[in-house]
């Protein structure tokens, strides 16, 4: 394993492999009944977030203390960064407090990558801009694995905000490398101009969808939209969303997948999102034994 | 192997599969004998060659008092001493204990103790399980070289070693040829 995880393109395929298996071993930490291990007693793990996030941050800080590790989360908003200090000169502070890991999440593509030039600590991509969120794509592999047994040659429909999802991103490379046939599903507004190699584009749902065994939403990401790709939220709904009748075309097995925070209603019916097909809390639990087996397992 | 002559691997056979099965069916009954039955009794092996012994150990048990006693798996990865030490971190496998081993004698199971390191990682992770009445140490390989006071309550064999040497216990569960064997040289 390489010191940083700034982009799923760094991690091989048998790397990815032991990252998923060591994921389903922590899982099993989860549920224990201390559910805290001794592994990484001692080292200090930093999470610098310079964007929102409520799930992800909880995530990984709950991940690191079932590490043992020291915790400290760097609010950004209440920092120097506010006062004007460069992303260096911070980088370059917390660096000498003596940390081991940084965790990042930037709203500009490319900072982890910079950042992990910079430091001797280990960087792990939290999410950077419309780039990557390499920890969601692992956390989606294991819970298709869990699910489905294995992941090579699974049909995959990834649905919605293509254009600025960093999960789709991260998830193209991730299950590609593992034999999955991956399929990007949206309005023509919302695909990238040149999708990845490999992937088929549909801009028509209802044969996007036809006979696939996961079917992962995306969240429309109205922040990130300067302008409107589509007419309406309602409108999104009815040709994009994912509804009970929808879902029918999918293979009747089929995984239904989202990484959170949902919009009900607009990229998913609210009964799809609860549905028995639904895997979307599962998602958020595994994203925990994910991160700890990421931080384990990169090289210090 | 692009090795010197000075420095030639040797390897030496200890046991076979026939001295190894004799070992566990001792070890068995003085299991039995000193804690007077299998009533109370939990197996847990340390991952990987200690799960197999483990659970040849109950089957013993089983055939001797026909009692069945639970066996489970204890993987030691996420609580030894070295982890900061290894640039690698050891892969983490199944930990898997499926009983209460509270108030129960759990006989901890491993194939060779050392340095005894590795028993005491297996100590603190039992213990986030629960809080057994007894802890019994049982090995099949005693070699020597302890670092910390550790002692096993049933040992297979006691091998002098030097510690540049080896020993490589290889059992059938792997689909191996099963022997110990003690590998000197670099």
């Amino acid at each position: 394993m390489p010191k940083d995880l700034v982009s799923i393109k760094d991690i091989s395929k048998e790397e990815t492999e032991a990252i998923i298996d060591t994921s389903l071993s922590f899982k099993d930490v989860l549920r224990r009944d201390i559910k805290k291990v001794p592994a990484l007693r001692g080292k200090t793990v930093v999470n610098l977030f310079f964007e929102p996030s409520t799930r992800t941050k909880t995530s990984f800080e709950l991940a690191e203390k079932r590490l043992s590790l020291d915790v400290i989360n760097f609010a950004v908003s209440s920092s120097s960064v506010v006062k004007g200090e460069s992303l260096l000169d911070t980088v370059r502070t917390i660096e000498s407090y003596g940390i081991d890991y940084l965790v990042i999440r930037h709203a500009s593509s490319g900072v982890p990558h910079f950042i992990a030039r910079q430091t001797r600590a280990s960087v792990v991509n939290a999410g950077d801009g419309i780039n990557e969120h390499p920890t969601q794509a692992f956390l989606d592999a294991v819970t298709m694995k869990e699910k489905k047994g294995g992941i090579k040659g699974l049909e995959v429909a990834i649905v919605g905000d293509i254009l600025h999802s960093r999960v789709a991103r991260s998830n193209v490379d991730c299950l590609t490398k593992l034999g999955a046939h991956v399929r990007l599903v949206g309005p023509p507004t919302l695909m990238p101009l040149n999708p990845p190699e490999g992937v088929k584009v549909y801009y028509d749902m209802n044969e996007g969808i036809k006979g696939v065994d996961v079917v992962m939403m995306l969240r429309i990401q109205l922040e990130r939209q300067g302008k409107s790709f589509f007419p309406s939220t309602k409108e999104f709904f009815k040709y994009w969303g994912l509804s009970a009748e929808r879902l029918l075309l999918a293979d009747k097995d089929a995984l239904v997948m989202h990484p959170g925070p949902m919009n009900r209603g607009i990229e998913i019916a609210s009964d799809v999102a609860d549905c028995p097909q639904s895997v979307i809390l599962e998602q958020v639990t595994n994203g925990i034994a994910v991160r700890m087996a990421v931080i384990y397992m990169l090289q210090g | 192997m692009g090795k010197g002559f000075f420095c030639e691997i040797m390897s030496k056979e200890l046991l076979n599969k026939q001295d190894i099965e004799r070992i566990l069916s001792r070890i068995a009954h003085e299991i039995i004998e000193k804690n007077k039955g299998p009533e109370k009794l939990g197996l847990v092996g340390i991952q990987r060659g200690g799960v197999h012994l483990a659970h040849r150990l109950a089957a013993r048990i089983d055939t001797i008092e026909h009692v069945s006693v639970p066996v489970g798996s204890l993987d030691i990865s996420l609580y030894r001493d070295d982890i900061s030490l290894r640039k690698k971190h050891p892969i983490v496998r199944k930990t898997d204990i499926p009983f209460d081993i509270s108030e129960k004698v759990i006989i901890l199971v491993d194939d060779v103790l050392f340095t005894g390191r590795s028993i005491r990682a297996a100590l603190d992770a039992l213990m986030d399980f629960g809080r057994p009445a007894q802890i019994q140490l049982a090995v099949l390989i005693d070699r020597g070289h302890r670092e910390l006071p550790i002692r096993a309550d049933y040992v297979g064999k006691n091998i002098p070693t030097a510690r540049n040497e080896n020993i490589e216990v290889q059992l059938e569960e792997e689909s191996v040829e099963e022997k110990v064997v003690l590998i000197s040289g670099e």
